[in-house]
């Protein structure tokens, strides 16, 4: 595998992951807790969507096959997909969302702040473009994990019981292989043991003083850089892919 | 003619010199539509695109137009996102290619440019007095630093009373760039434009 063919991987990594959170929250659209949330769940959403469209049409442009972004997004299958495990958990209740946010939000934290100085200059452009509005999410979430963990007893039970259930797909995050380590090499892309670090840090802290429990679980789901998903992925591509691959071809 | 709008006069002198050797076609004519087609006069067509969001400024008080460059007979226009998934964009950018076509202008490329990442800095003070005077607060200069991360926020005036006694409802409003205030004092809601 060439260095061209790598980026176009860890691109899709990068989008898929970006592209399939963003669905999932605005799967929340109408239907937020408080007006509040509705929207910030929304926008949210939007920002995530427009970095997926900026990753994946670089993706397709360096994969140079005459695919699209819209290709990458809407004709793709599960298996193809390689966004992080984590995204694709269904939505549950606020606590589940909150959870998953939070955990993804942190290490897209400490991610992006790495891909800034990322020696491909189009990556590095975008991921300081997204870090900004990442900042935003992550002090979103983590006041929400504070929240709902120091809140009533009802919201620390179900905080408790999210971070429970997703804590398993957290050893998918920092997964790395060949591709990896060649990227790592040319100094496009960071060795996620740093990340990891930071990432660890900062959760302990909020989980800490949110009264929460740090989970523990010998389960670690991994797969994603294989596009091994998990079984809720396929009922999500099949929602979201199907008004494009019902009307091949259509222009708007 | 300024010296600066003599560079693509003389561009296109060369391309058509070069295309129709045996002598120029209507020159004057030539003439006539090379004054229109300055890059100064170009901005200041621009300048008259609204933010379709926020129609009291224009895509140059907020920094999104970056650039306007003649490559051949293609005028390039080099433009910025705000936020990755602002909606506004793509009808700015129908917006540009309208008024350019409108002008003479038909070969256009609108070129999406990432780096160096758009900031609420690039806003003018004059620009932010016109969002203070529509009634969004206007953002504040940047510093990005780990204070947002621990949840500091700045002291924001109502746009509408003045006072400081201003509080955050939500860092997501209306739009992708807006944050939902509240003023304690005149007890009206505003919008935030965000810093970023």
């Amino acid at each position: 595998m060439n260095i061209k063919e790598a980026t176009v991987e860890y691109l899709l990594r990068l989008g898929d992951s970006s592209l399939i959170i963003g669905h999932r929250l605005s799967e929340w659209c109408g239907h937020g807790p408080i007006l509040e949330e509705d929207i910030a769940m929304t926008n949210i959403a939007l920002d995530f969507v427009g970095n997926a469209t900026a990753i994946l049409t670089y993706a397709a442009q360096l994969e140079g096959k005459g695919r699209s972004e819209d290709d990458l997004a809407f004709m793709r299958n599960e298996r193809e997909f390689r966004n992080l495990l984590l995204t694709e958990q269904p939505n549950g209740d606020f606590a589940q969302t909150t959870a998953r946010q939070f955990l993804f939000d942190t290490y897209l934290f400490f991610l992006y702040e790495e891909l800034k100085s990322s020696k491909d200059e189009t990556l590095n452009a975008l991921a300081t473009k997204a870090h900004k509005e990442i900042t935003y999410h992550l002090r979103h979430t983590t006041e929400w994990m504070y929240r709902l963990g120091d809140g009533t007893e009802e919201s620390h039970e179900r905080i408790q019981q999210a971070l429970n259930n997703l804590w398993m797909y957290t050893s998918d995050l920092f997964d790395m292989n060949e591709i990896d380590q060649l990227l790592i090499k040319e100094g496009i892309v960071p060795d996620l043991l740093h990340v990891k670090g930071k990432w660890e840090e900062h959760v302990k802290k909020v989980i800490t003083k949110a009264t929460l429990k740090l989970p523990e679980t010998n389960v670690k789901q991994k797969g994603s850089r294989e596009g091994k998903h998990t079984e809720h992925l396929g009922f999500l591509l099949a929602e979201m892919q199907y008004v494009h691959r019902a009307y091949p071809g259509v222009k708007w | 003619m300024g010296l600066e709008n003599i560079e693509p006069f003389i561009t296109l002198y060369l391309v058509q010199k070069k295309s129709n050797p045996t002598g120029l076609k209507n020159l004057s004519g030539l003439v006539d539509k090379m004054t229109t087609l300055s890059t100064e006069h170009i901005k200041q067509i621009l300048s008259e695109i609204p933010d379709p969001e926020i129609p009291v400024i224009s895509i140059i008080d907020l920094g999104i137009l970056r650039d306007i460059k003649w490559n051949g007979d293609v005028c390039h226009i080099a433009i910025t996102p705000t936020y990755s998934g602002c909606p506004a964009m793509k009808i700015i950018e129908d917006n540009i290619k309208e008024k350019l076509q409108e002008a003479g202008i038909d070969k256009i490329k609108i070129e999406l440019v990432y780096s160096p990442a758009w900031t609420t800095d690039w806003i003018s003070d004059t620009a932010k007095e016109k969002l203070r005077a529509y009634g969004i607060a206007p953002p504040l200069h940047s510093s990005v630093d780990k204070g947002l991360l621990l949840g500091k926020t700045r002291e924001i005036h109502c746009p509408l009373c003045n006072s400081q006694n201003t509080e955050l409802i939500s860092q997501f409003g209306s739009t992708a760039c807006k944050a939902l205030f509240r003023c304690k004092d005149c007890k009206e809601p505003f919008d935030y434009f965000k810093c970023l």
